[in-house]
């Protein structure tokens, strides 16, 4: 049984929970890509993906997921310990010595539900292309999704695979962007503009498709209609149009909340306005 | 001196791709990728045999690495082919995050290496490419020295479970190793047992070393050689065993001097057991065009030079014992 908008939407909340608190115990990480990208990590984990907490790295007949920006590792890690990945309690280890949740993610602690190292950007979409085209010579019917974020679509790896993809006809794919507009020298528009993404990635032929990021019930729905148009010879993108920090009010929309941590006075007032569902790790 | 003789020449590519077809075979989860260079890196017969488990990835290298890396997801087996340069220092922090910090079981197997590539002169020609392998953490890295050898290590990689560098190139070489060798990852090859001065030789610079053992045991010097195909992880056991024998050291390879495999040895040495050494390698510089040839002539990796460096080498070994 699927859950409702409304329950995903209060898991959401205790994962956003769950970032601020993590990257105000390290003082260090990346809050406002992660608060952002909320929804969307909720929808998939929770709702849209087909895949086993009792990780296994093959991840035969089960859907793959891969963080390309692997900054946003707080998102990441909150709803792997929540799907059951792992236990919720070693999210208070995050960035700290010796813990698996490095500050971006790794295979190398062997954290459960992380398949690649990432965080020097652009390398995710190739990596996922490389997983799809495995899948489909195991005959593997189930979906590779990557998230990505716009500032990395200024990495040129990201447009070799952008390339290839469609070439290939990897239709087993649903690759979403992180449309926020922000990085961390500023505003996308003004430190290298993407330009019309919509045109651009559909001119190398992918199925391109757009949702609002921060809207439970567009997140379902949009990626269940991305699903619904697999298998049809394009790899599929999502724009994803979102708001950085979004959950927090004075960490919305702007590019200072990339890489800082609040201070205490802070996660007091951002915690006030997210509601705690599920129990604080 | 022991004989080696040979009545065939081929290159070192050749041998990589009639082992990839054979890995092929033996295992169906062995596919290969290629970046626009299928005819370069002989992976035709690959191709015919399994057209359905060949990527091609067009000019878009850093692509490949990726791409290979994920494909380890679900159990494939990627022989990723491209040239030496392109293999490794254009695509070296896809390499670094995507497959050897991920420990994926990616075969970066790469064509083309150093000057012997000869007349596309310095771009293409990469005398760094050891080095950038070797510091990567968990990377093994082998360098072959003939068609057979470079066969027999293809299968060898197939069979062994991580990620690996994997160095050969494209001049036509003498065949003068053993057909049915196994090849052992990270075993030395004893060539010829000696015991005036020991010359480690990896490559293409393995059959100068035996030209040149020839030449010295004509002048009544009894070299020690021994091929360092697996240059990490090195075969310590072996160089300190022969160095404990010689007392003095020649390293030969065709590549720069800094961060080959001289300096894997000099590190061993200079730990366990110091020992006079001789370097005949690149002396830290690009290549440019010419003949193969006339490359290992100028830029002295050949018998004749190893041959100086035997000589000055055992000088030092004697100084060094006259002024105790």
């Amino acid at each position: 049984m699927k859950p409702t908008i409304q329950e995903l939407e209060k898991t959401a909340s205790q994962i956003r929970r769950d970032i601020v608190r993590m990257v105000h115990a390290c003082q260090s990480g990346h809050p406002g890509g992660s608060l952002g990208c909320t929804d969307y990590f909720t929808a998939l984990y929770f709702s849209v993906m087909n895949h086993n907490p009792k990780f296994n790295m093959d991840a035969v007949g089960e859907d793959i997921f891969f963080l390309s920006n692997g900054h946003i590792s707080p998102v990441f890690y909150s709803t792997l310990a929540h799907a059951g990945y792992f236990d919720k309690a070693e999210l208070a280890t995050f960035r700290k010595l010796n813990t698996r949740l490095q500050g971006h993610p790794t295979t190398h602690e062997h954290l459960p539900g992380i398949r690649i190292a990432s965080g020097s950007l652009g390398q995710g979409l190739s990596v996922a292309i490389g997983a799809a085209l495995t899948k489909k010579l195991n005959g593997d019917k189930s979906l590779v999704f990557t998230l990505h974020g716009d500032g990395e679509l200024q990495e040129g790896q990201i447009w070799e695979a952008a390339m290839f993809a469609p070439h290939n006809k990897v239709d087993n794919l649903i690759s979403t962007i992180d449309v926020n507009g922000q990085q961390i020298d500023g505003p996308t528009n003004l430190v290298l503009s993407l330009g019309d993404l919509h045109a651009k990635w559909e001119a190398f032929g992918w199925d391109v498709l757009e949702m609002k990021g921060n809207d439970m019930a567009d997140v379902v729905k949009t990626l269940e209609l991305a699903k619904s148009r697999t298998g049809q010879g394009k790899p599929i993108m999502i724009l994803m149009h979102t708001e950085m920090g979004y959950g927090v009010d004075f960490m919305v929309g702007s590019h200072k909340w990339h890489g800082v941590a609040p201070n205490d006075e802070q996660l007091q007032l951002a915690l006030g306005q997210l509601e705690e569902t599920l129990g604080d790790y | 001196m022991k004989k080696y003789t040979y009545t065939d020449k081929k290159d070192t590519r050749s041998g990589f791709g009639a082992g990839l077809l054979e890995a092929g075979r033996k295992n169906n989860q062995v596919v290969a990728l290629c970046a626009d260079l299928i005819g370069s890196l002989k992976m035709n017969d690959f191709i015919k045999e399994f057209p359905e488990r060949f990527v091609q990835v067009g000019i878009a290298e850093a692509n490949m690495m990726g791409i290979a890396a994920g494909m380890t997801i679900g159990g494939k087996i990627p022989f990723t082919g491209t040239f030496a340069n392109f293999s490794t220092g254009r695509v070296y922090d896809q390499i670094r995050q995507s497959i050897a910090y991920s420990n994926k079981n990616v075969k970066i197997c790469a064509s083309h290496a150093g000057l012997t590539l000869g007349e596309d002169g310095a771009t293409h020609q990469i005398l760094e490419d050891i080095g950038l392998m070797k510091m990567l953490p968990g990377m093994t890295v082998i360098n072959t020295c003939d068609y057979n050898q470079t066969k027999a290590a293809t299968l060898a990689i197939a069979e062994y479970d991580g990620p690996v560098y994997l160095r050969f190139g494209r001049p036509v070489v003498p065949i003068f190793t053993d057909p049915d060798q196994k090849f052992e990852i990270g075993k030395a090859w004893m060539v010829n047992e000696g015991a005036d001065v020991s010359i480690f030789a990896t490559g293409h610079l393995v059959w100068q070393a035996i030209l040149a053992g020839e030449i010295l045991a004509e002048e009544g010097i009894d070299a020690e050689i021994i091929n360092i195909h697996t240059i990490k992880p090195l075969d310590a056991e072996a160089v300190l065993k022969s160095v404990a024998k010689t007392g003095c050291v020649v390293t030969a390879e065709e590549h720069n001097r800094l961060g080959g495999l001289g300096d894997s040895i000099a590190q061993v040495l200079a730990v366990h057991n110091p020992t006079p050494q001789e370097y005949v390698a690149v002396n830290d510089s690009f290549g440019e065009s010419g003949t193969p040839e006339q490359l290992m002539t100028k830029y002295g990796l050949d018998a004749e030079h190893i041959v100086l460096a035997a000589k000055k080498v055992m000088k030092r070994k004697q100084n060094a014992i006259i002024s105790i």
